[in-house]
């Protein structure tokens, strides 16, 4: 890895570190009772409500559709998943600090998993509150469901949710894109190194494994 | 009265009379009237978008409501209507546990008074938003509401007073508010003929310390004041801080018909109080601690309002203080007395005089200097009218009473019997412009028009007849105020609309200073009432003797417990809700069949209690008045009376 690249690696590791000030994810419900707004914000290690008191709300709305009340307490996620950033950050350094394209490939690899682990995560637990309803509640809808969106816009009943990264998520995602975008230039430099006087042609290609 | 009024008015009843004939319709509300008020860009200027809101809050005097209404302005859009003295059923004010403590007095429980003059907490003789106060004229106190709650969180008993009407008007920096008898009684109260008035009655002017970090009131001191009736007050502010000034009426001293025998004397007189000096001298121990008893009501953290029985305090005479008391000779009978913006020129309105005389503060401290008095009074030394007036406004109008200002440099009085607003500059009196209103006009508000700073856009007039001017309602109807554009040369009527009880005095503000620092609810997590439930885990029925308590929760759309039974007839039944939502804007309601009281309305986080004595056997229900959710109709339980010593167990329901 060529100085630049330690440098990028290393930052892009540290901002990782904002999903510890910032929260990750964001869940907005739009209603016209609402206008001073609702909503989660989900940190690494919380969940809170976007306004004061907002979770609270929400479980309170949510008993009429008998949906579980979401207590933080109960997710263990929120207990490890701050290790699991503290390793990512820890690692992207030490990728920075060794300078060995092999280890940056594979902290790519891990990296790639965990996100995708942790979104596919999300969407499970977003299926097991949007499914997993009190059959004697006070609203039941045959057909219905309240899982909320992976990403983007939902209706459901009078609420229009939304969900997006919130400042923390994108922080994340332009961190493992730059390291991503990093891994690419260096493979490529690695096989310009390899073979000097390479045709135009062979750079257009893109690596065909991540650990080549 | 000058030949100019007199014709002018002579015209207008004759052009009545004439219209009446002709038209057969009541005076003054024909077409022609109609197209007086309101000019073609009025609505325009009033016209508040859904949605949008005004600039200004507006905090009105209830008067015999006992209460204050708070409008919005300039669309007129009333927005809440503050209980303070009178009880309340519709919030429960006065009924629940925790709120009657707030009308205890030393005559015991008082249930109604009248409320007469709001006036804003003041920085730097600037209204700050922090609090509003009001005064109670039949059963002398001072209430304090926040402005961040809208609540009233604190009402203190005057002592030695009777109808403290020149009240509750607070110096520069809230200091002090301030109190005044307008019915001068025994002090101490006695059993003494009435004909003794002269010699045997006396008025007092009392200041109230505020806490200006808490707001909290107590009675600094009192001054002991000839028997006359003291009406109304403002205080000093910038080079008149320091100062106090209080109109009074019955210089006569008479006792009965004072509206003949009150109204001899030519001059009567505003009483200016140094109450800088009054610090001095209660520091010095010229104060006489005095016996008395009173109630001193303060609505805690907790939400729990508690009664403080308070036994004296100091009282000041003007012979012990030198220096504390002037009286400024001012014509017939002044009502209103009103400092300008810049502290150098009072205002008095001589509700029979034919003119309104503005005293020059400069002037009277220079006649204080040179000791050159026109004699004195009780001991109190009596300046030359000659000496300190500034100006009088000539031919004003009829009754002037009181007066506000822009800033402009001009004064705004109202005028009683001619039902009009007349505008006239401060500097010289000379009158600029004037504007009907509908009818008889009482007092007047301009945004900070009592301060240092108005914000001098709108005047508000608020009128004691109503008579024509809405749908009528039977014989008894609402009173009527009018808004009038004061930001131009021309007074221009905007809009006119009802208001609830009777405003008196009223107090203008931009919301900007208030609308961001509302409370949305009570945090549950700091409730602490000993009856409050924090979740639906925390409720209890206990029986203790003839007393139930039911510590009860209720969140959309549910009470826990919901069914209760073991209660007895003639048991006292207290139903503690507490409101477990912490979403602003979700109160609930509670009632019980036969409840001897009112409901309860509980915001989000508050705990309410209310008593019920079940006089008959039987299962009532109970429900949620306040229309929570959708569900709001299910929210209801029930309770179960028995026998008395025939009841079952107490027995509820309630998840583990």
């Amino acid at each position: 890895m060529n100085r630049t690249s330690r440098i990028v690696v290393a930052v892009a590791a540290l901002a990782l570190a904002i999903l510890f000030v910032a929260p990750m994810w964001r869940v907005d419900l739009k209603a016209p009772q609402y206008p001073e707004g609702l909503g989660l914000r989900i940190w690494i290690n919380q969940i809170r409500g976007a306004t004061p008191n907002g979770l609270n709300s929400i479980n309170g709305l949510n008993h009429y559709i008998g949906m579980k009340a979401i207590e933080p307490d109960q997710i263990p996620e929120l207990r490890f998943m701050p290790y699991v950033v503290i390793g990512l950050v820890l690692g992207g350094l030490l990728v920075a600090g060794f300078g060995r394209r092999r280890l940056l490939y594979a902290y790519v690899g891990v990296f790639l998993a965990v996100a995708l682990a942790g979104l596919y995560d999300f969407w499970r637990w977003e299926y097991d509150y949007g499914h997993n309803l009190d059959p004697t509640a006070a609203i039941r809808i045959p057909g219905m469901n309240y899982q909320p969106p992976l990403i983007g816009g939902k209706q459901l009943l009078n609420f229009h949710a939304s969900s997006w990264p919130d400042v923390g998520g994108w922080a994340a995602i332009a961190a493992v894109t730059v390291i991503f975008a990093i891994a690419v230039l260096e493979w490529r430099a690695s096989r310009s190194a390899a073979r000097p006087v390479v045709a135009p042609a062979a750079v257009r290609g893109l690596p065909g494994s991540m650990l080549a | 009265m000058s030949t100019r009024h007199r014709t002018r008015i002579t015209a207008a009843a004759l052009a009545c009379a004439a219209a009446a004939t002709v038209l057969a319709a009541s005076c003054g509300r024909g077409p022609s009237s109609q197209a007086a008020g309101g000019t073609g860009d009025a609505a325009e200027k009033v016209y508040v978008a859904p949605g949008q809101y005004d600039e200004f809050y507006a905090f009105l005097s209830g008067g015999f409501s006992g209460n204050m209404p708070v409008y919005a302005l300039p669309s007129g859009r009333m927005l809440r209507d503050i209980p303070v003295f009178s009880q309340y059923p519709e919030k429960g004010w006065g009924y629940s546990e925790q709120t009657k403590p707030m009308l205890m007095t030393s005559y015991g429980f008082i249930p109604w008074d009248d409320a007469h003059h709001p006036e804003l907490s003041q920085t730097d003789g600037v209204p700050d938003g922090r609090w509003v106060f009001v005064n109670a004229n039949n059963t002398p106190r001072i209430a304090r509401i926040s402005l961040k709650t809208f609540d009233t969180e604190e009402i203190i008993e005057i002592p030695n007073s009777a109808g403290n009407h020149s009240s509750p008007f607070v110096t520069q920096n809230t200091e002090y508010t301030v109190a005044g008898t307008r019915f001068s009684v025994p002090i101490p109260q006695a059993d003494v003929p009435i004909s003794e008035y002269k010699g045997k009655f006396s008025g007092t002017l009392s200041f109230i310390k505020v806490d200006s970090a808490t707001g909290r009131m107590a009675i600094a001191f009192q001054i002991l004041m000839p028997g006359f009736d003291y009406d109304l007050s403002h205080s000093g502010k910038g080079p008149s801080h320091g100062w106090s000034f209080f109109t009074s009426y019955n210089s006569e001293q008479a006792n009965t018909l004072l509206e003949k025998n009150a109204s001899q004397r030519d001059k009567d007189f505003i009483a200016a109080i140094n109450w800088k000096q009054a610090e001095k001298c209660v520091a010095d121990g010229k104060a006489v601690v005095t016996p008395s008893r009173y109630y001193h009501n303060v609505m805690g953290e907790n939400q729990i309002a508690t009664s403080e029985v308070l036994t004296s305090t100091k009282v000041l005479t003007p012979a012990a203080c030198p220096g504390m008391v002037y009286y400024l000779p001012t014509p017939k009978s002044p009502h209103g007395v009103d400092v300008n913006p810049s502290g150098e020129f009072i205002a008095a309105g001589g509700k029979l005089a034919s003119v309104i005389p503005v005293h020059s503060f400069a002037k009277m401290m220079k006649a204080i200097e040179t000791k050159d008095y026109e004699g004195e009074v009780s001991g109190i030394p009596v300046l030359k009218y000659d000496d300190i007036i500034s100006c009088e406004v000539k031919e004003p109008g009829l009754g002037p009473l009181h007066t506000e200002f822009d800033d402009k440099g001009n004064g705004y009085t109202s005028m009683f019997l001619s039902s009009e607003v007349v505008k006239w500059r401060v500097s010289d009196c000379a009158v600029l412009d004037r504007i009907p209103t509908y009818y008889s006009l009482g007092h007047i508000m301009i945004p900070g028009g009592d301060s240092r700073k108005p914000w001098g856009k709108y005047l508000l007039a608020m009128n004691k007849i109503t008579k024509d001017r809405y749908l009528p309602t039977g014989p008894e109807l609402n009173q009527a105020a009018q808004l009038i554009d004061i930001s131009g040369d021309k007074m221009k009527l905007l809009l006119d609309f009802p208001t609830v009880g009777e405003p008196h005095y009223a107090q203008g503000i931009p919301a900007s200073l208030i609308k961001d620092n509302q409370l949305r609810t009570y945090a549950l997590a700091d409730n602490k009432d000993p009856f409050g439930s924090k979740s639906e885990k925390d409720v209890n029925v206990v029986r203790k003797g003839n007393r139930v308590d039911i510590s009860m929760t209720a969140i959309r759309s549910h009470f826990v417990p919901d069914n209760i039974e073991g209660i007895q007839v003639g048991d006292s039944v207290f139903f503690h809700i507490t409101n477990l939502e912490q979403d602003w804007d979700v109160p609930h309601g509670f009632a019980v069949t036969g409840a001897h009281n009112s409901e309860l309305l509980i915001m989000p986080g508050q705990t309410r209690t209310i008593v019920w004595v079940p006089e008959r056997i039987g299962v009532f229900p109970f429900y949620c008045t306040d229309f929570c959710s959708a569900l709001h109709q299910e929210m209801q339980g029930y309770i179960r009376v028995s026998p008395k010593g025939g009841a079952p167990a107490i027995a509820f329901n309630a998840p583990k």
